[in-house]
């Protein structure tokens, strides 16, 4: 007689073997459940004619700088740019995604094609359904692009499934260095209406040479995408950082072993 | 066809007594009733060209597509029962599109017209099943270069420099032979093929008719595949027309003589 009640009902471990307590701690099948590859900020703006986006060429494992050459702004259809951060494997995955939709897309060839709040909103259901699979796809993804009524479309959606909009976005370390100044020039929709394409990229890259002054995990070479109202899209590659000055490091105190 | 009636005819995949598949020449009469499909290898891309026979005025201009996409880099064109073209370009899709789920490239032309024409030829193979009722046009430009197939109702598919199906695949053949082939443009190829649709196009037959062009080109469509812009479909069927009319003066010409 076994006198353990909690024994009693289950198979018993002399006839059947001990319980395996692996099986306890199974849980669902997952597989990024922590980033490898990842690339920094993506940053947007918009502007009187469009809207215009900016990512630098990094792929960093950990604090390595591993890869100086990810491109991680990418045109999907004809007039839509989508900016990756986060997991380099998961934004291929979602590249390759979202080139097979357009792919069945064009099978109709009835003069329509997606849009930039067409392509987001389908990004959007797949980043929170995978989120909700408790398997995020570990980006932060920026589109960019035109809206039906032909007016600027600018879009964010992070690997919780949490989506905006706002005329100027960034992500990661870009949401708190590059957005102070970016709103300097547009902090409501309507100030997009001034902006020239000139003074938008002007402060693109102001807010990239910020970045790379203070994000570690960034790189002075970026690509500057520009997506125009008429539905052009323009790919500036292997852009430098232009007139910095590190002075200011001589003063920074704080970090590591300095004393004073 | 001495041996009809005699019947080797009335199941498919039985061989006549001289080897002879008849279920899959019917299938090519299928093909030689409709409308004539035609396409052209050329320098960089390939254009493929139909005529596409209205059957009533009743029909919404533009429906009915007999110019389809298969992947973002491959065309087809065909001739012969229409539903059956759709279910293989059915085929034809989800093939390249799960060779990129795979492999993450496109698919090259030559195995996807290897893999589609291997789909045909079972069809002649079981008495449950009839033979696919068109000849198909595949092409496309791939890394190894633009490349275009005909996959015939036997399953048999090969490569040329220009194709043509249909009711006027004769003339049309003579036509392109003419062509300085595959040096000829995308551009010269597509007012080539919008004449030749005009010259394999029988008046007296059918009166009405949709010219469809299509075109894959790395220097033209950035190696997709598109129809092509409605001011140089204008364009060539212009030229295409001006040419047609004046032959048929000189016809005239010699009638009155």
């Amino acid at each position: 007689m076994d006198h353990m009640p909690e024994n009693w009902g289950r198979p018993r471990s002399d006839v059947y073997g001990s319980y395996q307590h692996a099986i306890h701690s199974a849980g669902p099948q997952s597989h990024t459940q922590v980033p490898s590859i990842t690339g920094t900020s993506v940053i947007a703006m918009k502007f009187n004619n469009g809207v215009i986006l900016a990512a630098d060429n990094l792929g960093s494992y950990g604090s390595l700088a591993r890869f100086t050459d990810q491109e991680r702004l990418i045109k999907v259809g004809k007039e839509t740019v989508v900016g990756f951060s986060g997991d380099a494997s998961d934004m291929q995955y979602l590249e390759s995604m979202l080139e097979r939709l357009i792919i069945e897309d064009n099978y109709e060839q009835d003069g329509h094609n997606f849009r930039a709040p067409h392509i987001y909103e389908y990004l959007s259901r797949v980043m929170y359904n995978r989120r909700s699979k408790v398997d995020p796809l570990w980006n932060a993804i920026l589109v960019a692009g035109k809206k039906d009524d032909g007016s600027p479309f600018l879009g964010y959606v992070d690997l919780l499934g949490i989506t905006y909009s706002s005329p100027c976005i960034a992500t990661g370390y870009g949401a708190y260095l590059a957005i102070p100044l970016l709103r300097k020039l547009v902090s409501e929709d309507e100030d997009a209406k001034n902006v020239t394409e000139e003074q938008a990229r002007a402060a693109i890259d102001e807010s990239m040479k910020v970045l790379f002054y203070r994000d570690a995990r960034s790189l002075d070479k970026y690509t500057v995408a520009t997506v125009t109202l008429d539905g052009n899209v323009k790919f500036d590659k292997d852009v430098r950082c232009q007139n910095m000055n590190w002075r200011f490091a001589e003063g920074i105190r704080g970090y590591g072993t300095q004393k004073q | 066809m001495t041996s009809i009636g005699t019947g080797y005819d009335l199941s498919n995949s039985v061989f006549s007594p001289d080897g002879r598949n008849f279920q899959v020449e019917y299938a090519s009469k299928a093909v030689e009733a409709d409308g004539t499909a035609i396409g052209i290898r050329c320098a960089d891309g390939v254009v493929f060209a139909v005529e596409k026979i209205v059957s009533s005025k009743l029909l919404v201009p533009g429906a009915n597509k007999k110019i389809q996409t298969i992947d973002k880099h491959v065309g087809v064109a065909y001739s012969g029962l229409t539903p059956d073209g759709r279910h293989l370009v059915d085929r034809g899709r989800s093939e390249s599109y799960s060779w990129r789920g795979l492999y993450k490239s496109p698919i090259g032309v030559p195995i996807l017209a290897d893999r589609l024409s291997g789909y045909v030829q079972a069809y002649t193979c079981y008495s449950s099943v009839r033979p696919f009722g068109v000849s198909v046009i595949v092409g496309g430009v791939d890394k190894s270069g633009p490349h275009l197939y005909t996959i015939e109702p036997s399953g048999a598919f090969w490569g040329y420099m220009g194709a043509a199906t249909g009711k006027g695949r004769q003339a049309a053949k003579s036509e392109l032979e003419k062509l300085d082939l595959p040096n000829i443009s995308a551009r010269d190829a597509v007012k080539a093929a919008a004449k030749i649709i005009y010259i394999a196009h029988d008046d007296s037959k059918d009166k009405d008719f949709e010219l469809e062009i299509s075109w894959v080109s790395t220097s033209e469509t950035g190696g997709d595949h598109q129809f092509v812009p409605k001011d140089l479909l204008d364009e060539a069927e212009r030229l295409a027309k001006a040419e047609d009319d004046d032959d048929d003066d000189d016809d005239d010409e010699m009638d009155e003589d």
